[in-house]
């Protein structure tokens, strides 16, 4: 009697010590489970900016691949999407309507850099991850003053010292018209391109015109910035505006050399309705491949990006990068969490987030995704390309990292 | 206040005691029931946030601060009839004033509600000058126009050093002033600010049905409904209207800086032209010429959008315009009119 008595107190403990440490390590922030992970995202559905919406749909779709294979280590992904018509009003409430009613454990590539502005705060206040916002605003990589936000693009100002080192090489007595959004985002490119060109600043950059995101169009600060006789154009505006630039410029007979932000620059959502002849020998930067490059067609990345667009968004357009900007960014969150093993608490998140080190299949070859606890911009490298009136041409250099 | 109760003071004293001698004998009975039904609801609304998620909480401030805004329109609207299609734009002022008051100057969140009365009752005075030349629709046009324009001069960028601009005033909540929990649930901010909002809205709302019971409220009333008789009994039509004017607009001013402080962001497209729309669309579900419909337009403006968006995500907007017509053939006067009968017919019972 006494044996077994024995017998099954050892076998008690033995499933303890077994189950006991492992159930400990399991732990929880609101939004995560057993089952389910649940990612938050606000992005513009509607409104002037609602070309960026396919980003949107993209990631969902890619999340239902990922939840069809199974999940993150065993739990599904919920993906919530709200619509704020980047009105920086509506994205405070819908963030507040994830982080308070939804619960969600992050909140995801929020899209828009006023957006992301208006609840920057917030989010750090409550210390919900703000995490890979659709932004490449600089301010999102200060982990000392706001720990729980990370952007993921390279940073505009980056971006723009890159678009004048490239100018001083190749036209260093270039005079530069510039047309930027009258917002955080627009004076960031600027500020950086003023940085980049250094003292020449004062003396390239003959003309500045900005625009409201609510405006109709740009036709008027076109004809303006035409008339101060720049051959240099510095083009800072999102797609619908981009789209209205170079169409104008082509209409005004105005052939300067021309840099367009990367935020701008897909084919199908830019460079077509513009009309592709206006848009050649127009420059511009990339960290992720351009779906209609026929050398990146012929990628084994490519061929799975193609069958993800097959499977799970058989309508999507597959000339459009917006949706290999969400099938990478994606990919970059599924890494994160599955660095979080069971621990899914928004701090241990936060820490993965700042600890990666990984290549993706649809990031131009050289470029990586590195982030540290100081280091709160995951890509930095970009590669310049030429649009040549079907796709984007490489120029060979990747810079920046 | 004494320069107007001159001009209504022209009103024959007669009739006026007469109804007091009437209503005198009713009126402790009636009175008793009132503020007790009032201390009961102050009571439910006390505990009630600490029995709800915070987000909850935040929502109910919102429709407190809605139901001031509203009661502003209902002044000028319903109980004076001078239709207002603006009031989102002294709702966007209100909101303005305090966040540059409290970003830019430190002021704290409490003593901005002063300001944005005082500035938005001399602009809404000014306003009510020229609205004397102009009638009903015309009126509701002109008002209209500042709805409209609002947005796009909030941008303008002669004041963006203090407006921010189309990224507008990112503000910081206020805490509450000392640590309290009931139920085991935290004061914390959103139910502080609920409080205070409640504190002020009552206050608000005690002045509004005084102020429409007495005297000034009949004079009011008079000139919505024979403009030309009250003139003719000595009420000075030009003086009254303004000032009900300014008084509406300081009323809704005071909902903006608090609606303001509680979402703690302003920015030009908080305030687009359908704020106006949904005021005046608050104030007749509500039921115009009442006091409390303010707080049931409050309700359907905060509340219906989102069941809305829950029933229909590609047409909410659709959604809301189906509720508001049911509500417009069933209830004509609003909720407070049906509300009306129904007491009406239980007390006949």
């Amino acid at each position: 009697m006494g044996s077994i008595r024995i017998g099954l107190a050892i076998l008690g403990l033995a499933v303890a010590a077994a189950t006991g440490p492992a159930a400990a390590q399991k732990k929880y922030d609101p939004g995560a489970s057993d089952k389910e992970i649940k990612v938050g995202h606000i992005g513009p559905y509607s409104g002037p900016a609602s070309a960026y919406g396919r980003i949107g749909q993209a990631i969902k779709a890619y999340f239902d691949k990922v939840n069809a294979d199974g999940g993150i280590n065993g739990r599904k992904i919920a993906f919530i999407t709200l619509d704020d018509g980047y009105n920086p009003a509506r994205t405070v409430e819908q963030a507040r309507k994830l982080v308070e009613q939804e619960e969600v454990l992050l909140l995801f590539q929020s899209l828009g850099t006023p957006s992301n502005s208006a609840i920057h705060k917030y989010m750090n206040q409550r210390k919900v991850p703000q995490l890979f916002v659709a932004t490449g605003a600089t301010k999102w990589g200060d982990p000392k003053n706001y720990p729980w936000t990370m952007g993921w693009q390279p940073s505009y100002q980056s971006e723009a010292k890159i678009y004048a080192r490239h100018l001083l090489e190749t036209k260093p007595d270039g005079k530069v018209a510039v047309l930027y959004q009258n917002d955080d985002y627009g004076k960031d490119y600027l500020e950086g391109f003023v940085a980049g060109l250094g003292e020449k600043a004062k003396t390239m950059i003959v003309a500045r015109a900005s625009y409201e995101v609510t405006d109709a169009t740009i036709d008027s600060q076109m004809v303006t910035l035409k008339s101060s006789g720049a051959d240099v154009f510095f083009n800072v505006t999102t797609p619908k505006f981009a789209a209205q630039a170079i169409k104008k410029a082509a209409e005004l007979d105005w052939k300067p050399l021309h840099y367009l932000n990367s935020v701008s620059n897909s084919v199908a959502s830019v460079m077509k309705p513009a009309g592709v002849e206006a848009g050649i020998g127009i420059i511009s930067g990339f960290y992720i491949m351009d779906p209609t490059d026929p050398n990146f067609q012929k990628t084994k990345g490519f061929g799975a990006w193609s069958d993800w667009m097959d499977k799970y968004q058989p309508g999507g357009d597959k000339k459009d990068n917006f949706n290999v900007y969400g099938y990478t960014v994606a990919q970059t969150l599924e890494q994160v969490l599955k660095q979080c093993g069971d621990e899914l608490t928004r701090a241990n998140v936060m820490k993965q987030a700042a600890s990666l080190d990984l290549t993706l299949p649809m990031l131009i070859d050289g470029i990586n995704i590195k982030t540290g606890p100081a280091d709160f911009y995951p890509i930095e490298g970009e590669e310049l390309r030429r649009f040549d009136g079907a796709s984007w041409a490489s120029m060979g250099k990747v810079y920046g990292e | 206040m004494s320069s107007i109760t001159n001009p209504a003071g022209a009103m024959p004293a007669a009739p006026d005691t007469e109804a007091d001698a009437v209503t005198a004998t009713a009126a402790p009975r009636r009175a008793w029931r009132a503020w007790a039904g009032v201390a009961l609801l102050l009571l439910v609304l006390l505990l009630l946030p600490f029995l709800l998620k915070n987000y909850r909480v935040f929502q109910l401030t919102l429709v407190l601060v809605y139901a001031i805004a509203v009661l502003g329109l209902n002044l000028l609207t319903g109980y004076n009839g001078q239709i207002s299609l603006g009031h989102g734009a002294f709702y966007a002022l209100g909101a303005y004033i305090a966040a540059i008051l409290m970003d830019r100057y430190a002021i704290p969140y409490w003593g901005t509600l002063p300001a944005a009365f005082l500035a938005c009752l001399v602009l809404g005075f000014l306003m009510g000058f020229p609205a004397l030349r102009l009638g009903g629709l015309h009126l509701a046009l002109a008002t209209f126009a500042l709805a409209v324009a609002m947005p796009q001069m909030l941008k303008w960028k002669g004041i963006e050093h203090m407006t921010g601009g189309v990224q507008g005033i990112v503000l910081a909540k206020p805490e509450p002033p000392f640590d309290f929990s009931l139920f085991g649930v935290e004061l914390g901010a959103d139910r502080w600010l609920f409080m205070f909002t409640l504190g002020i809205a009552a206050l608000m709302f005690w002045l509004a049905a005084n102020l429409v019971r007495g005297r000034i409220g009949r004079a009011l009333v008079a000139i919505r409904d024979h403009p030309i008789a009250a003139s003719a009994m000595g009420i000075n039509l030009a003086i009254f209207k303004s000032l009900t004017f300014g008084i509406s607009a300081a009323y809704t001013g005071v909902a903006g800086a608090l609606g303001g402080i509680a979402v703690a962001f302003v920015a030009p497209d908080s305030f687009p032209a359908f704020l106006s729309l949904s005021l005046l669309v608050g104030a007749v579900v509500g039921g115009l010429g009442t006091i409390w419909g303010a707080v049931f337009g409050a309700v359907f403006i905060q509340f219906v959008p989102n069941i809305a968006e829950g029933v229909s995500k590609s047409a909410p907007a659709a959604i809301y315009g189906i509720c508001l017509i049911g509500l417009m053939y069933l209830a004509p006067t609003g909720v407070m009119g049906i509300l009306r009968k129904v007491f009406e017919r239980l007390r006949r019972r």
